[in-house]
């Protein structure tokens, strides 16, 4: 069973929804990754979403532009993070890692010859923003050939055909992005999430976790009530923005922490799915 | 994966039907943005599919054309020239002559019309140099629209009279601070803007690029220019030409002059890229010549791209040709072989610039002069009888302070 797949099972069992951090990688530095990595397991991470840092990130608000920024003025490339996850698997065999960035750096690595290496690196999923279900044949056959699993995401606009179109292909889970517009913008309408929430998993039994303006402990936790997973994004990248290089894993950890306190809180209000 | 379009003759006019339905050229184009613009691009396809089919808009198109835009453009013959490069006749379509002077302004009446079909009261563009700026600002003041128009800190220090007009024409200029302020990140800013605003707001792309519908879209508003072409060359010169040739930004004067064309085998198509300081400088901004294959705001086309799949900052003296990617519908040309692209220099295109002022009373563009430089370079290898076609996308009011500093003069 992949590490994705056992760790919703075994936090099913519990009632408890995923917490997922997202970080960019390389962000202070790539010489920071590794100890980002243990830092977030340590304070409550269930799976990490590792941001693949880009020089056009059309898709992130201002905090991950910047953290895309600094990442890539640090010298953070593609190769380089797979390395680093491969070194992070000799301490850690069990967390999920999901690399999370945009087409271009794949492709240029080469579809084929990147699930190769993510594979052999120890990276569990990888969701590229800018690979919709429709462009994303090839993409799909090399990753299941590899055995990681697609991540797709859905948002409020998504249609019912585009759900099924998801629900046909996505692995692993799915990420419901909670809100109009670029990651780290305003708060979310939690009615509305658990609504489309709903009509999702009316065509999928795939886990879903939802992310993009989860901002403070409380939306976690009343987020946490009814999705598989709850990610949490530009919050943390603020903390590690503001930090000391060296205090960066350290401040990341801490904030994370608060989040899953909430998360924590939610499982007696939890349904059992 | 050759395109069935002969090159050469015979020369009865070949079908050509690109992209299809899901907006691929080939390997080329399609949607590669997040899910959350997805439902906005539906939303524009069906919207676009109901105009392009529709004749009242089509009617609506071709008046606003006629009497606000100043079309059809000339075809001018460039005599003196034409004589002094000593081959080839040299014939000029007069994109500078439409009201602001330049083809942007095609592209910005047709969008400016389906954002009023779709009720949108609020349009929002992305600019380099600002002509598609003025332009997008242009049609929103005609239709009362607001306007905003995202344009990175950089070229906003550069073109301080285009963010000039663009205010007076009641537009809020954004200046954009993040990657490496230019027309590119631009391009980002107002993407994250539509996307965060889709219920009222409608995005006009500045070129043949972003994710379809727009390289088909804008390739159709400035197919204008060629269908005129194929109607004046006859009446003026007695026959269609045997080069059209124009510059290569994000490629929509290009397209607009080549589309007609494409079916039309006789007649070689060259896109003229920003060569800048010279391709071996890598200071350059000639993406199909020197860029290789990727994915950038929304399709799949050529890409300046580092050994990470990073975007390269590019370079090139005129402003509207410094875009690191290019319309995916011309990597497909490429890749075919129906269309071919050379690159001009930055020094080239400021000589071309002053020949054609001298000989001809016609001040160009200077993204333009990159299509009269290679006129200039392939018209003395042609025998008098030839015609080459240059595409004259616009003029060159707004060079004035570049061409002077080049020149070691400053206004
Ligand atoms: C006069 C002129 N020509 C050409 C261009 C380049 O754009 P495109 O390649 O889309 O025609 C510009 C862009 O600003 C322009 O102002």
């Amino acid at each position: 069973m992949s590490r994705i797949a056992a760790t919703f099972d075994r936090l099913r069992a519990v009632r408890r929804a995923a917490l997922v951090p997202f970080v960019t990688a390389g962000d202070p530095s790539p010489a920071h990754i590794p100890g980002m990595l243990r830092s977030l397991v340590a304070n409550g991470a269930d799976v990490i979403e590792l941001g693949v840092p880009f020089s056009d990130p059309m898709a992130d608000g201002p905090t991950i532009q910047r953290a895309s920024e600094r990442a890539l003025r640090a010298g953070t490339g593609l190769a380089m993070i797979l390395d680093a996850v491969k070194q992070y698997r000799r301490e850690d065999d069990n967390t999920p890692i999901v690399l999370m960035g945009y087409a271009n750096p794949i492709e240029h690595m080469g579809v084929a010859a990147f699930a190769g290496r993510a594979k052999e690196s120890g990276v569990d999923g990888v969701l590229v923003v800018d690979y919709p279900p429709e462009e994303s044949g090839a993409w799909v056959e090399a990753l299941g050939a590899a055995g990681i699993d697609p991540i797709f995401l859905l948002s409020p606009t998504s249609s019912q055909a585009r759900i099924d179109l998801v629900a046909r292909l996505a692995k692993g889970y799915i990420y419901y992005v909670s809100l109009k517009g670029v990651t780290g913008a305003a708060n979310i309408d939690t009615a509305d999430v658990e609504r489309m929430l709903a009509r999702i998993r009316g065509r999928t039994s795939v886990p879903v976790g939802v992310g993009f303006g989860i901002r403070d402990p409380e939306t976690a936790r009343a987020i946490a009530r009814f999705a598989d997973a709850v990610v949490i994004g530009s919050r943390i990248v603020e903390e590690i923005e503001r930090a000391e290089p060296d205090q960066a894993a350290q401040r990341a950890g801490a904030v994370l922490a608060t989040f899953r306190a909430g998360v924590d809180a939610a499982v007696g209000d939890r349904a059992s799915r | 994966m050759q395109m069935r379009v002969p090159v050469a003759e015979p020369r009865s006019p070949v079908a050509y039907d690109m992209p299809d339905a899901t907006g691929h050229f080939g390997p080329y184009g399609g949607t590669f943005v997040a899910e959350t613009l997805q439902a906005a691009l539906e939303e524009l396809r069906d919207a676009y599919a109901a105009c392009r089919a529709d004749p009242a808009f089509q009617a609506e198109l071709a008046y606003e054309l006629e009497h606000y835009v100043g079309r059809p453009s000339p075809v001018y013959h460039a005599k003196r020239l034409s004589d002094e490069l000593g081959g080839a006749q040299v014939y000029l379509k007069r994109e500078d002559l439409n009201h602001t002077g330049a083809h942007k302004v095609n592209n910005t009446m047709g969008q400016a019309l389906v954002a009023r079909r779709m009720g949108k009261p609020r349009v929002i563009a992305e600019t380099g140099a600002g002509q598609h700026g003025v332009a997008a600002a242009t049609v929103a003041a005609r239709y009362g629209m607001e306007c905003v128009v995202y344009m990175g800190t950089e070229d906003v220090a550069r073109q301080a009279q285009n963010v000039y007009r663009m205010k007076l024409l009641g537009a809020t200029v954004v200046p954009v601070t993040s990657g490496s302020r230019t027309l590119k990140d631009a391009l980002n800013e107002a993407m994250r803007d539509w996307v965060t605003n889709v219920a009222n707001t409608f995005y006009i792309i500045g070129t043949v690029a972003g994710p379809h519908p727009y390289p088909m879209m804008v390739r159709d508003f400035n197919a204008i220019v060629g269908k005129e072409c194929l109607v004046q060359m006859p009446a003026l010169a007695g026959r269609q030409p045997d080069y059209v040739l124009a510059c290569v930004g994000g490629g929509s004067n290009a397209m607009g002059i080549f589309h007609p064309y494409i079916p039309h085998p006789g007649v070689k198509l060259v896109g003229v890229e920003a060569g800048g300081l010279g391709i071996a400088t890598g200071r350059h901004a000639a993406t199909l010549s020197a860029g290789s294959p990727g994915v950038l705001h929304g399709n799949r086309t050529y890409l300046m791209q580092d050994a990470d799949g990073q975007i390269l900052e590019t370079h090139s003296i005129s402003a509207g040709l410094d875009y690191p990617g290019v319309g995916p519908e011309h990597a497909w040309l490429k890749d075919s072989g129906r269309a071919s692209y050379v690159s001009v220099t930055d020094d080239e295109a400021l000589a071309a610039f002053h020949t054609l002022c001298r000989t001809e009373g016609i001040i160009p563009a200077l993204e333009s002069s990159h299509a009269v430089a290679h006129a200039m370079r392939l018209a003395p290898t042609l025998g008098r009888d030839r015609i080459v076609l240059v595409n004259l996308s616009g003029r060159g009011d707004k060079d004035m302070h570049t061409v002077a500093k080049a020149s070691g003069l400053s206004l």
